[in-house]
């Protein structure tokens, strides 16, 4: 059956132009056209640097209105690599990976051109640049030991990008998330080769990393697997991160330029939540639910000390930083609830967050370009001088509270779902989350925004017309998603169904499956007030309010 | 007339929209006349919509509208459909109609404030989301509205944030909302597991005519859906942020935690009421002991209470309890008949308060009232109109739906009714307190104006710019006609209301009948007998005579010293919310900081410590560490190269 696997798998023609490696390498164009541009002009570094990711935004805007809505891996473009070691540059894109290019392709622009650099603009565009192909390569690939390259070379602009341009113990926080990342992609690393080589070994067919062919035709027993799992889930739980091994995070978020958290929360987090669909479900489904419950219950653990520390924290950034833990908790619970609502909420979610936190991170640091300070004690009435800050910052907080109506809503909405379909508990436990979020954003914004008004010599300035146009595209999103996000869950769902069957095909009992259609023998409601009028008898007998009985 | 029913909440969202690009420019009072218009204007929509169902057979009285699909996800299908029925239709007309008269009357209201427009842009929004709460045809449209509304009354709680009690209580609303909200999302979840759908007609469907929905999950169903009903209208433990809620301006309290949507507990759990049949009898018992629990706490702690607002918040909260009451035994008609009546005099009883308060320049404690009846007649006479229906002296609308709550608790058991009763007779008397402190007695608010204090001046000057003649004579004054009109329409709603539902005979029963079709036979009938409900109205009658009597004893007579039944204990609402304060700000606080410090400490330390110890080791290994990151990663790939080439070597070719 793996041939006609991945057979189906692949879109029949490929497009003549080569839609993927252009979104992949032209930013590193871009990065040698930055470091060819005079280092004395400036301006002309951005100029390039927004042109060349704004190409890429471009490329992705084009590949969602071209995406055909089927389960298939599209735009597929294959080309050998490392002939001896079977290594391939093998990239495609399907339902799962589709919206976060699209998110890496319009949220680096956007970053780029919302901020300013303090010092070396030349370097830290190029750093940029390779951070959204590395971005890119990730999320497309298909072949695993490309997806490793992709996932370790996000490391390096990051780590200078945090390193260079931070704020405060900026050295120590850029160490701490390289170190720690590190570690976790190098257990990686080796079962991505012990799985290869396992594979080919227990399949009998030449090595490949190949991850359509691996996980079509699953050799290996189920205790190597298990194994392998948790080497690939280590590397990932870091990315995301899960509790215990978050506590790069706060220091990343809160010492990196606003880029650089931008990016960082928008983008590179999704790493690990996408690997753990793409790479870890896809390829491990029976060790996926034989671990399922570990893993919710950290993604629990996650919602709720994330929630519960965010509340604490005396900085507004780390405090943002914070509740992006408790957000990908919910991913990681979206995703082992291993059903359609479940993984398609996790999708969702995790397009939802680059967006909301993005753009959370974005006002963050617009205050603190205006006030010199992310201490929340020292903020307060900023609302009074400055309604449109307060207005912006008011919707991206209620979308990342969860608001129905706003697109935080539904990817919770569906991950809560999907979890309690398949593990009742850990959802309504889960769900005490949405009121801890309510709590720490609130209770955040009443310090920063509400109270008597700024002394007359303190005043913050409002948005300008240009910051307003940078965050119009954001809340746009924010507000569309949320009222209209059909087209979006129709184009995720096909390969989540294909995904939650091959789970399902790989487990014995398929114990999360959905509650079927019981309904539909009575569509509507005049039909129903009809029915239960002409036999209003029918519900007597067996009323238990049977005090009085009826007259 | 089907598409009718998308143009109710479409001309709030329309005004919202409007004034959100153009409220700022068209000032005061455009701005807040384009609010009341599309409001009057959805108002006359519904009352279209709602001839349309008359004239239809009483059996398919529904119109039904898909507008478009929401959230689709495998089984899960949610559109954003309407339904309109007798139920919401209901909601629907008395929603918008009172909205409107509160339009109006903030116009007068909010007069001079800097924030005029926004305060009608939030108006706006809150009134279409109270729309799409009611017309909603599934649960997560309902869900929708009901975080909309949640959200709108947060805003216009803490609408004067500059000062930090509104700011707190806005947050405490929303966040104490959330419990609440906690329960109504697991119960979605539990319905969509059972049923596959959260659709009512769905929902209804599978627990009239299949057995999909057992009695053990209906009744969990029914007390998550409590726990989110309980929130939203103010039920016992989670009543708490109410009486804060009344730091929003006054026609903010009058609309939202007043008429309209603190009673969509209620709403929901009569829409529910299939599951709640055939929920087992202890869930149901549930919801109307808190109900009761609640209706007699708060209404003591009303007894006690000075400030205008606060008197009626803890009423509010405590009629709320009533309509519990109701819908726990089962007597949904009684809990909609006096939500209804409820929604006219307490609408009508809060902007009297305002147009005191504003007639008072701001001041709220009742202290320093008195007298009031000579220099604000209108304010006066339409007060006591809506001080007689809520203390139920007949024939006015607030006798006839609590007589049915009442008759609701004596069909439960003899205990209940009792208890319920000493509620109602509490509440004669708390609301004669108020009449007679404030318009009737000696002014006192003439030993009171040269002794202003500052924080009150504040709040002055946002109302009274231009009144300045007024100000500095600290005259209490009527308030202008665009206030006086509503209070007037509102007075007259509040007398004839009890014509909807007139227990005499069956066609008399307006509502009942009305409502009929939506209770699907599980409307529970009165036990009875027609003599037993007469003595049970007259010992009602007498009950509310005797709290009036008292209060007239002692607030109007002087007999007897009043601080004898105000203690201080009830004045603090039974030290409840004091005690819940004190442990969210101390155990609950530490517990949170206590999470926060093992992050720091024992995580991130762990995390140090092992760094602390590899550098440890390091400088015994110095010669390998240079420092840069390309040496280490030179280090990686010869690492994995030999890693790769074990595995090679092993391989089988």
């Amino acid at each position: 059956m793996g041939s006609t696997f991945f057979a189906s798998s692949l879109a029949s023609t490929e497009p003549s132009f080569p839609t993927i490696p252009a979104l992949v390498i032209l930013p590193i164009i871009g990065a040698f056209a930055v470091a060819l541009t005079p280092s004395a002009r400036s301006g002309l570094h951005k100029l390039v640097a927004t042109l060349f990711s704004g190409m890429v935004g471009a490329i992705s805007i084009w590949i969602l209105t071209a995406f055909e809505t089927n389960s298939d891996f599209q735009f597929i473009s294959q080309a050998t690599w490392i002939k001896s070691l079977g290594i391939q540059w093998f990239a495609g894109i399907d339902g799962i990976s589709l919206f976060l290019v699209v998110l890496t392709g319009l949220l680096f622009p956007l970053a780029i051109v919302a901020i300013n650099p303090s010092h070396n603009h030349k370097a830290y565009y190029i750093w940029l640049l390779i951070l959204q192909s590395g971005c890119m390569g990730a999320f497309v690939a298909l072949d695993l030991f490309m997806f490793f390259v992709f996932f370790e070379i996000v490391l390096i602009p990051m780590y200078f990008l945090i390193g260079k341009w931070g704020h405060g113990n900026a050295k120590y926080a850029a160490t701490k998330f390289f170190l720690f990342t590190m570690l976790g992609s190098a257990i990686m690393l080796v079962s991505i080769i012990a799985l290869a080589s396992l594979h080919s070994r227990d399949a009998g067919s030449d090595i490949t990393f190949n991850l359509l062919e691996i996980a079509g035709n699953p050799a290996i027993s189920t205790a190597t697997g298990r194994i392998l799992f948790l080497g690939f889930a280590l590397a990932f739980a870091v990315k995301v991160p899960l509790f215990p091994v978050h506590t790069w995070l706060p220091d990343a978020h809160t010492e990196a330029p606003t880029a650089g958290s931008v990016i960082l929360a928008g983008v590179m987090l999704k790493l690990g939540t996408y690997g753990f669909i793409r790479f870890g479900l896809f390829l491990f489904p029976e060790a996926s639910h034989f671990f399922a419950p570990v893993f919710l219950t950290l993604g629990v653990i996650g919602i709720l000390y994330g929630a519960v520390v965010a509340t604490m924290q005396s900085d507004l950034k780390r405090l943002v930083a914070y509740s992006s833990i408790a957000h990908l908790g919910f991913i990681i619970l979206g995703t082992f609830a291993l059903n359609t609502q479940g993984i398609q909420g996790a999708t969702v979610q995790m397009i939802n967050h680059g967006i909301s936190t993005g753009a959370l991170f974005l006002l963050v640091g617009i205050i603190y370009e205006r006030k010199h300070t992310r201490e929340i004690a020292e903020l307060g009435g900023i609302q009074k001088s400055a309604p449109i800050l307060a207005g912006a910052f008011t919707i991206v907080m209620l979308s990342s509270i969860g608001l129905p109506g706003l697109n935080g809503f539904v990817g919770e909405f569906l991950i809560l779902l999907g979890a309690f379909t398949a593990h009742r508990w850990w959802a309504v436990v889960a769900a005490v989350g949405v009121v801890l979020a309510a709590l720490y954003l609130l209770w955040a914004y009443q310090r920063v925004f509400h109270g008597p008004e700024e002394s007359a010599e303190d005043q913050t300035k409002d948005l300008t017309p240009w910051e307003r146009l940078i965050l119009l595209p954001l809340i746009v999103a924010i507000v569309y998603l949320g009222v209209y996000p059909k087209p979006m869950l129709n184009r995720i769902e096909p390969a989540v169904d294909r995904l939650v069957a091959h789970v399902e095909e790989h487990v014995e009992g398929g114990a999360f499956r959905e509650p079927t259609p019981t309904v539909g023998t009575r569509s509507s409601f005049a039909d129903l007030v009809e029915d239960s009028h002409n036999h209003g008898g029918h519900h007597e007998s067996d009323d238990h309010h049977d005090k009085g009985g009826h007259q | 007339m089907q598409d009718l029913l998308c143009l109710i909440p479409l001309f709030p969202l329309l005004g919202f929209l409007v004034l959100s690009l153009t409220g700022r420019r068209l000032g005061e009072p455009a701005s807040g006349w384009i609010a009341t218009t599309m409001v009057g204007a959805s108002f006359i929509a519904a009352v279209i919509v709602f001839s349309g169902l008359l004239s239809k057979d009483s059996a398919n009285r529904v119109y039904e509208l898909n507008l478009f699909e929401w959230i689709p996800s495998g089984e899960l299908s949610v559109s954003m459909g309407f339904l309109g029925d007798p139920l919401s239709i209901t909601m629907v007309l008395f929603v918008t109609g009172v909205s409107t008269l509160i339009h109006m009357y903030a116009i007068g209201y909010m007069h001079g404030d800097p924030n005029f427009s926004k305060f009608f842009i939030y108006l706006n929004l809150f009134v279409f989301s109270m729309l799409i709460l009611v017309l909603g045809d599934n649960l997560l449209m309902t869900f929708l509205g009901w975080e909309g509304v949640g959200v709108c009354s947060y805003f216009l709680i803490s609408f004067w944030f500059e000062d930090a009690t509104n700011a707190s209580a806005g947050k405490k609303a929303f966040v104490t909302n959330r419990v609440g909200d906690w329960g109504f999302m697991v119960a979605m979840f539990f319905i969509f597991f059972k049923v596959g759908s959260l659709k009512y007609s769905d929902i209804f469907s599978s627990t009239i005519e299949g057995s999909l929905i057992s009695q053990t999950t209906a009744t969990i169903i029914v007390v998550m859906l409590f726990i989110g009903a309980a929130g939203k209208s103010a039920q016992f433990p989670l009543y708490l942020w109410l009486p804060d809620a009344m730091a929003g301006p006054t026609p903010v309290s009058a609309l939202i935690h007043a008429a309209t949507m603190v009673t969509s507990g209620v709403y929901l759990l009569t829409r529910m009421n299939p599951v709640l049949a055939i929920a087992s009898d202890w869930s149901t018992n549930l919801i109307w002991i808190v109900g009761l629990v609640t209706a007699l706490f708060a209404a003591a702690a009303a007894v006690a209470q000075n400030d205008i607002k606060k008197v009626l918040a803890y009423s509010t909260v405590s009629q709320l309890g009533f309509m519990f009451v109701a819908v726990g035994s089962g007597l949904y008609v009684a809990a909609i008949f006096h939500m209804v009546t409820h929604a006219f005099f307490k609408a009508l009883l809060f902007l009297g308060a305002g147009s005191v308060i504003h007639g008072m320049h701001h001041e709220q404690d009742m202290r320093r009232y008195g007298g009031l009846a000579k220099a604000m007649p209108l304010t006066a006479a339409t007060f006591i109109l809506g001080w007689l229906a809520i203390a139920g002296v007949p024939p006015f609308s607030g006798f006839w739906s609590k007589d049915e709550v009442l008759l609701a608790a004596w069909n439960e058991n003899r205990v209940a009714w009792v208890l319920l009763l000493i509620a109602a007779v509490l509440t004669a008397f708390y609301m004669s307190r108020l009449v007679f402190m404030t318009f009737f007695g000696e002014p006192k608010w003439k030993e009171v104006e040269t002794s202003q204090n500052e924080d009150k001046q504040e709040l002055e000057e946002i109302s009274s710019e231009d009144e300045s003649s007024e100000h500095q004579t600290s005259q209490p004054h009527e308030s202008p006609w665009i206030m006086t009109v509503p209070l007037i329409v509102l007075a007259l709603l509040a007398v004839v209301a009890g014509v909807l539902n007139l227990p005499f005979t069956h066609d008399t029963k307006l509502l009942e009948s009305w409502l009929e079709p939506i209770l699907f036979g599980n409307e529970v009938h009165i036990s009875a007998s027609g003599a037993t409900k007469w003595i049970l109205a007259m010992v009602a009658i007498a009950g509310a005579t005797v709290g009036i009597g008292l209060a007239v004893y002692i607030y109007r007579w002087n007999r007897i010293a009043s601080n004898i039944v105000e203690p201080k204990i009830l004045r603090d609402a039974w030290g409840f919310d004091q005690w819940v304060s004190n442990f969210m700000g101390g155990p609950g606080r530490k517990l949170f900081a206590s999470f926060a410090w093992f992050d720091k400490t024992v995580i991130d330390g762990a995390v140090n410590g092992t760094g602390r110890l590899t550098q440890l080791l390091g400088t015994k290994m110095r010669v390998f560490q240079t420092g840069l990151i390309r040496t280490y990663a030179l280090g990686m790939v010869f690492g994995s190269i030999v890693v790769v080439v074990y595995f090679i070597t092993r391989m089988n070719f």
